[in-house]
């Protein structure tokens, strides 16, 4: 899979997966907890979403806003993880 | 020498003149001192004044948990007004609800919130100004175009003297919307005194010290969060406030790095704890003096497990309801001898049991709780008759009593065993879902012929939201498509977990949905 199939399906899975207030102001780069678009079990929705279609296991140690705050962060974190 | 008229935000005024250089508010990468808070907040205030908020209006805070919301409580009693901190979370319908209930004057809000913020004021018909934090873009500008918008900044740069005080105690302070079995969300009214009450009440049995950094993870708008911040600036503590617990990882480095010493909690956070507790070990939470639970009683595992996290820190179960702030807490000395009980009334609270027709039930009968106290709210904002329902006539001539709607137990000693609600409300997350407001909701969406919503047991949210929906006649819709929707509604936590799409729903004879036999 490259990078911007990986983008496509984390984009599909928040846009039909969660509320966003104002689509317009949102791109890939959108902060979900600052702007509301998902709360803390929201995150652990985008954990199983991330384990499950692209088959890495998320540590405690990485459950944080570097890794799951954004698309593009989302995005980067995969890659890292598929190596 | 005592004040006559000692006021909510007398708490922040004082510890301010005390301690004025003293690091108050940690938030966002922010230290703010008490000085800085007392001087933007009488800021604020008089920027309120000057857009018209008189002595009792009502000031909606729409926002989540950042030193705008923080300043902003304050500022709005400092007015003379009652302040209404409403759960960012809330979607536009909602939100015009609450704003037209309480004719809210004004409205401070944030940025990121300012198309649901824009639609809504243009709705409404009382409101005379908006205040807005954060960035206001080009994109937000333009939603806003034709409203009156004041930008943080300039309500905050004006003169730090605070406007002539016109309230005494027995004046609302604020009021807290909760959801009902009516589905109708109902505003709380506390006083000055009210609140008063609750804080000096709560901080004698947690002995909270000057010296406490109490961590803010709960919403403000929630009165468990918003308590958090009175008490800590009641007594010239530290508030560590934080957006929310999404990443848990970032709030533990928090907590080390502040040095925290108060954890409020709610059961989904610590079932989140529990679910990381080998990475636990990764972080200094040494610090730690108390941790508290409220909204729906831990399971035992979950105190063990704190127990074992915090070996030196209290641990306080505890239990009430918005409409009197709190009943019980558990004394921490008994935790493992009465691990499932809520403990006995919070100081200067009285309670007991009753049964159907008034009557006062001995041990370990179960009956509705009664709530007798200070902190008892002055009734539903312009709802008497919900009000007549919950507040009765006491002993002394013209006081009221609370009737919680609460089934519970005393046991022999008299400590309070929850067993459950009179009505349907469902408790997920810590936060009251009325299954009459999501299945509104899931009513209005098109396809959909009616619907039924329960709540289930689930391990991290307490109970789960479950829906079962009938669709109308060629309608195709999954369930999926039907969270998407609810999402759209409601806020997160009473969007349904589960939706089970089903061919009819048992009716009684009336035709109502009979609920006893879904699960």
């Amino acid at each position: 899979m490259v990078t911007s199939e990986v983008r496509t399906q984390v984009r599909t899975f928040v846009t039909n997966n969660f509320y966003l207030a104002d689509p317009d102001a949102f791109d890939d780069a959108t902060s979900f907890l600052r702007d509301g678009i998902i709360d803390s079990t929201g995150v652990l929705e985008l954990v199983t979403f991330v384990e499950d279609r692209f088959g890495i296991t998320v540590p405690d140690d990485d459950l944080v806003p570097t890794n799951f705050d954004s698309i593009d962060a989302l995005v980067a974190f995969v890659e890292r993880k598929r190596g | 020498m005592t004040r006559a008229t000692f006021l909510l935000h007398d708490y922040l005024t004082d510890s301010a003149s005390r301690l004025p250089d003293k690091v108050a508010l940690v938030c966002d990468g922010e230290r703010l001192t008490y000085g800085e808070l007392e001087a933007r907040s009488n800021a604020l205030a008089l920027a309120l004044v000057e857009r018209g908020v008189t002595r009792g209006d009502r000031v909606v805070v729409f926002a989540d948990n950042t030193v705008e919301t923080a300043i902003s409580f304050w500022a709005v009693l400092k007015a003379n007004a009652v302040v209404s901190i409403v759960n960012p979370q809330t979607k536009l319908d909602k939100l015009v609800y609450l704003l037209e209930d309480c004719r809210a004057r004004v409205l401070i809000s944030d940025a990121h919130l300012a198309r649901v913020v824009a639609e809504a004021a243009r709705k409404t018909t009382h409101l005379a100004a908006i205040i807005m934090s954060g960035r206001l873009d080009d994109h937000a500008n333009e939603r806003l175009a034709g409203l009156r918008v004041t930008a943080w900044a300039e309500a905050i740069a004006g003169n730090h003297a605070p406007p002539r005080r016109t309230c005494i105690d027995l004046d609302l302070a604020s009021i807290i919307y909760t959801s009902g079995s009516t589905g109708e969300p109902k505003g709380v009214m506390l006083t000055h005194r009210n609140m008063l009450a609750a804080c000096a009440s709560i901080g004698e049995y947690l002995r909270i010290a000057q010296d406490e950094v109490i961590l803010g993870v709960l919403p403000l708008a929630f009165d468990y969060g918003l308590y958090q911040m009175i008490m800590a600036f009641a007594h010239g503590a530290r508030l560590v406030l934080e957006r929310s617990f999404a990443f848990p990882a970032e709030v533990l480095k928090v907590i080390a790095a502040e040095r925290v010493t108060g954890f409020p909690g709610v059961p989904t956070i610590f079932a989140m704890l529990a679910g990381m507790v080998s990475s636990l070990r990764d972080y200094d939470l040494s610090a730690i003096r108390y941790v508290t639970n409220t909204a729906a009683a831990l399971p035992v595992k979950h105190i063990t497990m704190l127990r074992e996290l915090f070996p030196q820190a209290r641990i306080y179960s505890m239990y009430g309801l918005t409409e009197c702030k709190r009943c019980t807490y558990l004394p921490p000395e008994d935790v493992d001898r009465k691990p499932e009980s809520v403990g006995i009334a919070i100081p200067n609270t009285e309670l007991w049991l009753v049964d159907d027709d008034d009557n006062r039930l001995g041990p370990n009968q179960v009956g509705q709780l009664v709530i007798r106290g200070a902190t008892v709210m002055k009734g539903y904002w312009e709802k008497p008759e919900l009000t007549a329902r919950k507040l009765r006539p006491g002993s002394v001539p013209g006081e009221h009593v609370l009737y919680t709607g609460d089934l519970c137990r005393l046991d022999d000693e008299g400590y309070l065993y929850f067993v459950g609600r009179m009505d349907d409300i469902i408790k997920s997350r810590g936060e009251k879902v009325a299954p009459k407001e999501v299945e509104a909701a899931i009513v209005s969406i098109a396809g959909v012929r009616e619907a039924a919503v329960i709540g289930v047991p689930d391990e991290l949210l307490g109970e789960a939201v479950k829906a079962f929906v009938v669709l109308e006649a060629g309608a195709h819709l999954d369930p999926q498509a039907i969270m998407r929707e609810c999402r759209a509604r409601l806020e997160s936590f009473m969007v349904p977990k589960y939706v089970e799409i089903v061919g009819e729903l048992a009716k009684g004879m009336t035709g109502k949905i009979q609920k006893q036999g879904l699960t």
